[in-house]
């Protein structure tokens, strides 16, 4: 039905390359998020998979289909886009039956659709409005309906949520989840926005500078980070990273303050990155001293930021500790938690 | 802007009365025109187009009939008859002696001299009575202050529009005007899509072209664009007319139409490609609508420039009745009738009153942002 495979896409502007060769197999009804910073060619990505960029180089196949040369209308994809992009001049069933209108599908078939569109998008009290009278949100869903009409073999959305306020985008997220669990639609989804991607994706693919630096699901992602790129970008807040050096299967830090054992065998006296997450940090007061420098709470939890090893880290925990700047507390890290990574090339070093 | 916090600048009075200053430049002298030219000659010559809505009072001299022709009524005299011969009118006061027209009230009787009574009446009737029979056979002078009502009359325009010609030139500027209008909007806006949103080699030279085309003075074409159009066996006729019209327009349209499309979102035009629409497609139902506002404005340029043509139109059309247009008729009425201020009145509104019409019907088109809503 709706799979989506892409093969060694290279895409230049002049002498600048911008994706580097990406593979990527997203299965049928798989909802894959495409996440990176800007400017990593996610977008460019998304756009050469819907028709709106030409490729320099490699295969392009949507549901077994060679769609390289195709006009976008041939793909059979629906496309969301980050502004909504509705026609100002049409109705919401307009908007929404526009697609329907050019392939002369006949007006009653139109308005089935259309009709039946807008019940599962609650859209049916604005089918007579026009985009200007909508809320962000019920212009995101007219596009989101837009898209629906057309029944395509896969859904792209260019970063759909990133113009709407923080609470709608909450709410957003959950529909357009729930819209896939209930379509099982393939789709494939852009977004800079890593808690998006962790929340919606059944897979997520990291980019950064035209390079997939991995693939995998949510909590893979997370729990085994491929490189240090990857494992600051998903989590938030992001996971603190130390010089540390092998010693004895001990974790050592740069003033010589033991973390722990060595999550996996590193060669006696190899420096190394170790990375760990803030909230795998237990607070210890027999453990490694620190020095709290900045107190944060944010109600379900707390923030700190304290002075280990010669850095900075920060910690969260659930706990109620009445820790005040300037105040020494100790800290070791949940067994099992540590991610140790080449200082040089940043890969994982795999046990 | 209202609510912006801080002081207003002091000569925000000067701004608006500056305004208000340009705003009555602009409609008082229309508006005059448009009174007198519901004004007769004769009201125009004796008073303003201000004074139009007011009675007008005049001075009337009247010659009673001859002496000889009293009939002998009762025993006395008597002449009868009316200063305003038949007309109507009211008369406000009476006299005698032309040092003092307005001597006496309507009604009064008055001495006349020689023994005769003068009585006037409101409209205009009067009576001289005279116990001994009068003589002479030149009747006297009777002086009356009139008042003549406000009267607005509509033959000007029955007569401008039909004896003097301006009827058939309305017609004829009609004929130039819409198609000279409508040609380079058409060609226009298919040029202006290809130019902001198609990709072809040369684009930009092309654009740069255009923009060069604007400054070139069209009187530079005019003598050979009217041998090419002998040449070619079109003549001078409407169609070359259009041609030229059109040809003169394009660059100002090519360029106003191209700057608005290239400002409308990308993302439309790419989400109704993705929706399956051809290029012709993304232009006839996407592009046109939005774009609108740019189309009504350079209409009305366009329409403005073609009504109030004289020189294209004397180069391009004879001088033919079925072929001079109203600017044309209009400066021959000037060298004819330099002096019928009632004509010139009503030729001159006659010939606003189409652009004005345009401007108001069309003018909320540009300034009402068919944009809102579609982005962000």
């Amino acid at each position: 039905m709706g799979s989506v495979s892409l093969s060694n896409i290279r895409k230049s502007y002049g002498a600048v390359e911008v994706l580097h060769g990406i593979n990527l197999d997203v299965a049928d009804g798989e909802f894959t998020v495409l996440v990176g910073p800007s400017g990593c060619g996610k977008s460019t990505l998304l756009r050469s998979l819907a028709g709106l960029e030409t490729i320099s180089s490699g295969e392009i196949t949507i549901d077994g289909k060679v769609v390289n040369k195709l006009h976008p209308k041939h793909r059979d994809i629906a496309m969301v886009f980050q502004n909504y992009a509705l026609y100002p001049h049409m109705n919401v069933a307009e908007n929404m039956g526009f697609s329907l209108k050019l392939a002369k599908v006949p007006r009653a078939e139109i308005e089935a659709k259309v009709r039946k569109a807008a019940e599962i998008l609650d859209l049916t009290e604005m089918l007579g409005r026009k985009p200007a009278q909508l809320s962000g949100g019920q212009r995101q869903r007219v596009a989101m309906g837009r898209a629906i009409v057309r029944n395509p073999a896969v859904f792209l959305f260019d970063e759909p949520l990133s113009n709407l306020d923080a609470k709608l985008r909450v709410q957003m997220r959950s529909e357009i989840k729930e819209l896939h669990q209930r379509l099982g639609t393939t789709i494939v989804y852009v977004t800079h926005d890593q808690i998006e991607a962790m929340t919606m994706a059944d897979r997520i693919v990291v980019m950064k500078a035209g390079h997939v630096e991995q693939i995998g699901a949510p909590l893979e992602l997370y729990d085994n980070p491929a490189n240090v790129f990857v494992a600051g970008f998903i989590g938030s807040p992001a996971m603190n990273f130390l010089h540390a050096t092998a010693k004895g299967g001990q974790c050592v830090l740069a003033d010589g303050t033991a973390l722990g054992p060595l999550p996996v065998p590193v060669a006696e006296g190899r420096s190394f990155t170790l990375g760990i997450r803030p909230e795998h940090f237990i607070i210890d007061q027999a453990a490694a001293p620190a020095l709290v420098s900045l107190v944060e709470p944010t109600g379900a939890e707390i923030q700190f930021t304290a002075h280990l090893g010669g850095a900075s880290v920060l910690v969260t925990t659930r706990d109620r500790i009445t820790a005040r700047v300037g105040d020494p507390i100790g800290l070791r890290v949940e067994p099992g938690r540590m991610h140790a990574f080449d200082a040089k090339t940043g890969q994982r070093i795999e046990g | 802007m209202d609510n912006i916090v801080g002081t207003k600048s002091r000569l925000v009075w000067a701004v608006n009365l500056c305004a208000l200053a340009l705003v009555l430049l602009w409609t008082f002298p229309t508006f005059g025109l448009l009174v007198s030219s519901f004004r007769d000659r004769d009201q125009i010559t004796a008073s303003g187009w201000w004074k139009a809505m007011f009675p007008a009072e005049a001075s009337l001299q009247y010659r009673a009939p001859a002496p000889d022709s009293a009939k002998l009524v009762d025993g006395l005299y008597v002449l009868e008859g009316n200063v305003f011969e038949g007309g109507a009118g009211k008369v406000s006061a009476f006299g005698t002696s032309i040092r003092e027209p307005g001597a006496h009230e309507v009604g009064s009787s008055v001495d006349a001299g020689d023994g005769a009574t003068l009585t006037v009446l409101e409209n205009g009737d009067f009576t001289i009575t005279s116990a001994s029979a009068m003589e002479g056979s030149r009747g006297m002078r009777i002086f009356a202050t009139t008042v003549t009502p406000a009267r607005f009359t509509v033959e000007n325009y029955d007569r401008v529009l039909g004896a003097e010609g301006l009827g058939r030139a309305f017609l004829n500027t009609l004929t130039v005007s819409i198609p000279a209008t409508v040609i380079p909007i058409l060609v226009a806006a298919f040029a202006a899509y290809a130019l902001a949103w198609m990709e072809f080699p040369g684009r930009a030279l092309i654009v740069a072209g255009v923009v060069g085309l604007l400054v070139v003075p069209l009187q530079l074409a005019l003598i050979p664009l009217l041998k090419l159009h002998n040449d070619i066996g079109i003549g001078k006729n409407y169609i070359g007319i259009w041609l030229a019209h059109t040809g003169f327009g394009l660059p100002l349209a090519i360029y106003l139409l191209r700057n608005y499309m290239v400002g409308l979102p990308r993302e439309i035009i790419e989400s109704a490609r993705v929706d399956g629409a051809t290029d012709f497609k993304i232009f006839l139902r996407i592009i046109l609508p939005l774009s609108f506002p740019a189309l009504a404005s350079f209409a009305i340029f366009q329409f403005l420039w073609t009504w109030n043509d004289l020189l294209v139109a004397l180069v391009f059309l004879g001088n033919s009745a079925d072929q001079l247009v109203m600017t044309g008729q209009l400066k021959n009425l000037m060298g004819s009738r330099g002096g019928d201020w009632e004509i010139l009145a009503t030729s001159a509104f006659i010939t606003i009153a189409v652009p004005l019409v345009v401007f108001f019907a069309m003018q909320k088109y540009l300034v009402r942002g068919l944009l809102a809503g579609s982005v962000k």
